[in-house]
């Protein structure tokens, strides 16, 4: 039982992150229209932004905001009292980068849809075996 | 002024696609010449960076001043410098040749059209230079997000080969950013080289194992190593010319950069090659690449789409060289990462050219071609007997060190798939050359009925491309032919001293 404590409640953020992303995957694999794909695969992104932000923070640390810094006596900062803000910066990169992504997808989407007229990845490819046979 | 090289070559194609995007408003002719101006820059930029590091050494430039550990560094070595000079060059040869396609093809969106070009080729070049593990993957991203654009601008089943295509990546760069994150959760630190440092103290670690087979994967999937190419075909077949001459000879490549880099850089050869068990494997994948490869470009009917099984098939070539793991088959991948670039550039603007006249890519629409477009049938000839391996071409020498590498290894297996390759190219490429030549196929030829009976004569008119079209790609023929000349010249001043010097 202790065991098993610390390997999934100890460890629970690694697990939700598991989670997320093997339902990214699964739905970015299974799913035939293509707009659940495209949320698939930002389900599989926020998964790993997720990683990052999680293991940035501590316990009992606050936000690293030093908030007597000025004026006061000098005084030392012990780098267990904040959390980690590295990763979050880096997370704020990786946001945008799949906000980025998102948008070319949803335009490819859309331009999929004019030409087609269809977002089922089935019928497209019955429409593509019409119009031009190999 | 030279200092501030490394960054001129980024900054410049970003800046001028900007202005492209603000000026192609008022007038669209500004695109072209404010394009060939950056990439101009950039090459003249990269060309005088090959000849410091040539004559003092590794540089490292610090973005904003801030030093290693904590600031973006960028490094350039021999390795990085030689390739980002191919890259460039690449890009702004395509660059010139793209101005008839373009207008013809994408008449709205010519701004849109540069902007991209300039912001991939910049992407690329940042890959080639970083030495920051986690910047490396925002300039993929960059790179990738622009292609994946790019692609989509073509016709017919473009956009959705774009869109496939941004799925596996997405994965891919998803899969890279996980084992970096792995790296900074055991070591602390983004810096290729502090990473690096920090790495003995913690070996032997788990994490670390997956965090390499995390990355390697990551890049495998933008590289399209076989089990994982399947965006591939599509997405260079359906793309407009301009752009799969551009993304076809570039991003395979760099990608193959960014794998050997983190082999080298952050985790060291010695890890990567030794203490996992992944080099049997991996020689077995680029294996299988190389033969299916192979075997599906036989199986097409279309120009591009057979070119870009070739491609999935040199992605084997080089992965396989790198992974030989001693120093012929190192220089041979180094080495066939530049040649390749070249002739891949070459047969795809010269496909570009004669799809830009024929309108169509079936094989079997290509006859006669050699009579009426001689300049670019000509370019093809060099390209494909390249691709071969025919002496005076640069494939020969890239591929003699590839199988020296696979012979002093004892991996026959290797050996034998880059000698079958190297047949089947050589029927890929005689089959195209006889479509082309020789007299027409009786008129009762499958491909004749299918509504397609245009008035194209095959006379012996000559219905060459425009010339800006053929210029670039004359000098690319050209380029194949000299770096084969020159291929010793460049083994001997640049790529021995990209090689680890642990590897024998």
């Amino acid at each position: 039982m202790e065991a098993l404590g610390s390997l999934i409640l100890a460890k629970y953020n690694y697990w939700a992150v598991i989670a997320l992303l093997l339902i990214g995957l699964y739905a970015m694999i299974t799913k035939k229209n293509l707009v659940k794909k495209i949320i698939g695969m930002n389900i599989f992104q926020t998964a790993i932004i997720l990683f990052y932000v999680s293991i940035g923070s501590k316990k009992g640390a606050t936000i690293p905001i030093i908030t007597h810094g000025h004026g006061d006596a000098s005084h030392a900062v012990h780098s267990v009292e904040y959390i980690n803000p590295l990763p979050h910066v880096l997370m704020l990169t990786a946001i945008v980068v799949s906000v980025a992504t998102l948008g070319v997808a949803l335009a490819l989407a859309m331009k999929v849809y004019s030409q087609y007229g269809t977002l089922e990845e089935d019928e497209i490819r019955e429409k593509i075996m019409e119009s031009e046979p190999v | 002024m030279e200092e501030q090289f490394p960054i001129i070559i980024i900054a410049v194609p970003l800046i001028a696609a900007l202005l492209i995007t603000a000026l192609w408003w008022f007038d669209k002719r500004v695109c072209l010449p404010i394009s060939i101006v950056a990439g101009l820059t950039s090459l003249v930029a990269s060309v005088g960076l090959l000849l410091q590091v040539l004559s003092v050494g590794i540089l490292e430039y610090r973005l904003g001043g801030w030093a290693p550990p904590f600031g973006i560094v960028y490094r350039i070595d021999h390795l990085n410098s030689l390739i980002i000079v191919a890259v460039s060059l690449v890009s702004l040869l395509n660059l010139i040749g793209s101005r008839t396609i373009v207008e013809k093809e994408f008449q709205e969106k010519v701004g849109a059209f540069y902007a991209l070009y300039l912001l991939f080729t910049a992407g690329l070049l940042g890959i080639l230079m970083t030495g920051d593990a986690f910047n490396l993957y925002v300039l993929l991203e960059i790179a990738s997000l622009t292609g994946y654009a790019l692609i989509g601008l073509g016709r017919r089943r473009a956009p959705l080969s774009g869109l496939n295509y941004l799925f596996m990546g997405t994965i891919g760069a998803s899969l890279y950013l996980l084992g970096v994150g792995y790296l900074y959760l055991m070591t602390g630190s983004l810096n290729m080289a502090d990473i690096a440092q920090i790495l003995p103290t913690i070996l032997p670690s788990k994490v670390i194992v997956l965090a390499f087979i995390l990355c390697l994967s990551g890049l495998f999937i933008k590289m399209a190593l076989f089990p994982l190419h399947g965006w591939l075909p599509n997405a260079y077949t359906y793309s407009p010319s301009v752009v799969s001459s551009l993304v076809a000879p570039l991003t395979t490549k760099v990608m193959i950069y960014a794998m050997f880099r983190v082999m080298l850089t952050i985790f060291s050869i010695d890890f990567s090659l030794n203490s996992v068990a992944l080099r049997l494997p991996i020689l077995w994948l680029a294996i299988a690449a190389i033969v299916m490869g192979s075997i599906m470009a036989l199986a097409q009917k279309r120009l591009k789409k057979m070119l870009a099984f070739i491609v999935v098939a040199e992605v084997g070539y080089m992965v396989g060289g790198f992974w030989l793991g001693n120093r012929a088959g190192m220089s041979g991948a180094v080495l066939h990462i530049i040649n390749d670039a070249a002739m891949t550039l070459c047969v795809f603007m010269a496909a570009g050219a004669i799809v830009y006249k024929t309108e169509d890519d079936r094989l079997s629409s290509l006859k006669g071609v050699f009579r009426t477009m001689p300049v670019s049938m000509t370019a093809m000839v060099v390209g494909g007997l390249s691709l071969i391996g025919v002496p005076p071409t640069c494939g020969f020498f890239s591929k003699w060190y590839l199988i020296s590498g696979g012979m002093a290894a004892g991996h026959y297996g290797f050996v034998a798939a880059l000698l079958f390759s190297s047949l089947v190219n050589t029927v890929l490429f005689f089959r195209l050359f006889e479509i082309g030549y020789f007299e027409p196929f009786p008129s009762g030829h499958a491909h004749e009925q299918q509504g397609h009976t245009d008035a194209r004569n095959h006379s012996s008119s000559i219905a060459e491309a425009p010339l800006d079209v053929l210029v670039p790609l004359v000098a690319t023929a050209v380029l194949v032919i000299v770096l084969g000349i020159y291929s010793g010249e460049i083994v001997a001043r640049v790529i021995q001293f990209a090689i680890p010097a642990v590897i024998g």
